[in-house]
């Protein structure tokens, strides 16, 4: 097979993906996660390389599971090596920024109905001090703890319930309405709100336990944040396996590498030094408190939404420090410099109908020397400070550089 | 060198391929001009380019 007929077919594949929402488990359940292993964003991590804001809440973790009482006990369990870390990627899931996920954590459950492969993800916390954003203090704890108590099995329920949501539906309808689901969710979440509800309060034998969700998922506008990102590693996971295909199906940081993975090339990762974001900061904080890009939440960007789809979210653009619509438009058009086509169930109305440009070719990265643009939460450089803004990041050029060699080298192999 | 001198004696229009300076100088001159982004595959670096060259089937092949 050519790697034009090899693209064509993973192109196919990366977008003709139909996820949908279909539960909310805790992670030892859904996934199989042993007890006494944090997973992590990006690619593989070892303790002493992570930064200290991914220590801080691989360390909260660990509090929150009761597998120690203080930070100093669990770093003595990591460094002494009682508790496994592990790419979220290598368990099926996604997580955002720090990406942290444990046994007791309740997950989305997102299944691809055509392949009918799984990806999970966490409840997204909100915002502020937040787990993800490695802030770690009673607070964060209190909420994860509500979450497995009392959200998530509710959650769950409704799902089974409503015997599951077509995402990719919602995700397009979002689309329209404004959304690029990454850094803006707001319409995304509100249809989720929408289309669960009902079956929230046909579940639910405490009416007081229904109107604690529903005040968290109205007061969340990343709600549907981390359900993007699942459905989108449901889409993106099948190419993997596409033998020749030089399109790129994962990228994913983790606060020290940005880490790629190409469907022609299987589960190896590609990695080289993350870069840190720019943007805008909240009140008294500046680029200089900013943490190095991190969080699967790049997975959005793999399929075509996030910085990609920045044309459709005119009012994100502030917000990530770009100027106004013009610059959304050319950042689109840039992206489409880099990719396979569009997506024909992603289209932007100010782009004419156009599909979002979707399908990173690692060959035209290399080629022109443009660089994946991300849109991203930027985290506190000091460990606990949480968020302190929101800004764009581009992927490392080193990493397509190494997967265009590995790919070359099994074309002259074979 | 009647070719040459013909060309400059009529109208010039000009596309302008990589150098975008070029292109606005002759605009500043009040020449119309179409400037065409380029650069060299991967910034010119040869290595690459064999990389890339190996991997080039846009034609099938």
């Amino acid at each position: 097979m050519s790697i034009r007929e090899a693209n064509e077919r993973a192109l196919v594949r990366l977008t003709s993906a139909q996820p949908v929402l279909v539960d909310c488990r805790p992670a030892r359940e859904a996934l199989g996660l042993d007890e006494r292993t944090v997973l992590h964003s990006g690619p593989p991590l070892l303790w002493g390389q992570a930064c200290p804001t991914v220590q801080a809440a691989i360390l909260c973790a660990i509090r929150y599971e009761g597998w120690a009482a203080d930070d100093d006990a669990a770093r003595r369990l990591v460094e002494r090596g009682r508790v496994t870390l592990g790419p979220c990627h290598h368990a099926g899931a996604v997580g955002p920024m720090t990406g942290i996920i444990t046994a007791s954590m309740p997950v989305f459950v997102v299944e691809n109905r055509p392949g009918g492969n799984r990806a999970h993800a966490t409840v997204n916390e909100g915002l502020g001090k937040v787990l993800r954003f490695g802030a770690n203090d009673a607070s964060v704890i209190a909420r994860l703890d509500w979450l497995a108590r009392e959200a998530g099995p509710l959650l769950g329920a409704a799902l089974r319930s409503s015997g599951g949501l077509d995402l990719r539906a919602l995700m397009a309808q979002a689309l329209r309405m404004g959304d690029e689901m990454h850094q803006r969710n707001i319409a995304a979440s509100a249809l989720l709100a929408r289309a669960l509800m009902p079956h929230l309060a046909r579940v639910a034998a405490d009416t007081g336990a229904v109107a604690r969700v529903a005040d968290f998922m109205a007061g969340n506008d990343q709600f549907f944040l981390n359900l993007a990102m699942a459905a989108a590693k449901a889409a993106a996971d099948p190419c993997l396996e596409i033998a020749g295909s030089t399109m790129v199906a994962t990228m994913a940081r983790n606060g020290t590498d940005f880490g790629i993975r190409v469907a022609g090339l299987g589960e190896r990762w590609f990695t080289a030094p993350v870069n840190t974001p720019e943007g805008l900061y909240f009140p008294g904080f500046t680029a200089a408190d900013a943490n190095p890009d991190m969080g699967d939440s790049a997975i959005v960007e793999t399929v075509g939404l996030g910085a990609f789809a920045m044309a459709a979210s005119p009012a994100v653009v502030r917000f990530v420090g770009a100027g106004g619509l013009r610059d959304a438009v050319r950042v689109t058009e840039e992206m489409a410099e880099i990719t396979l086509g569009e997506h024909p169930h992603f289209r932007i109305p100010t782009l004419d109908e156009r599909g979002t440009p979707v399908g990173i070719d690692i060959r035209k990265v290399v080629e022109t020397g443009i660089t994946p643009l991300i849109n991203t939460g930027i985290a506190g450089r000091a460990p606990g400070t949480g968020q302190i803004g929101a800004g764009v990041v581009r992927a490392p050029l080193a990493c397509f550089e190494q997967a265009l060699a590995a790919a070359a080298a099994g074309r002259v192999a074979t | 060198m009647d070719e040459i001198r013909d060309l400059f004696g009529r109208e010039i229009r000009v596309i302008n391929v990589g150098l975008e300076s070029f292109a606005l100088v002759l605009e500043s001159l009040g020449v119309p001009v179409i400037h065409v982004q380029w650069v060299p595959p991967a910034g010119g670096d040869p290595a690459r380019a064999r990389l890339l060259a190996l991997l080039d089937d846009e034609d099938g092949a």
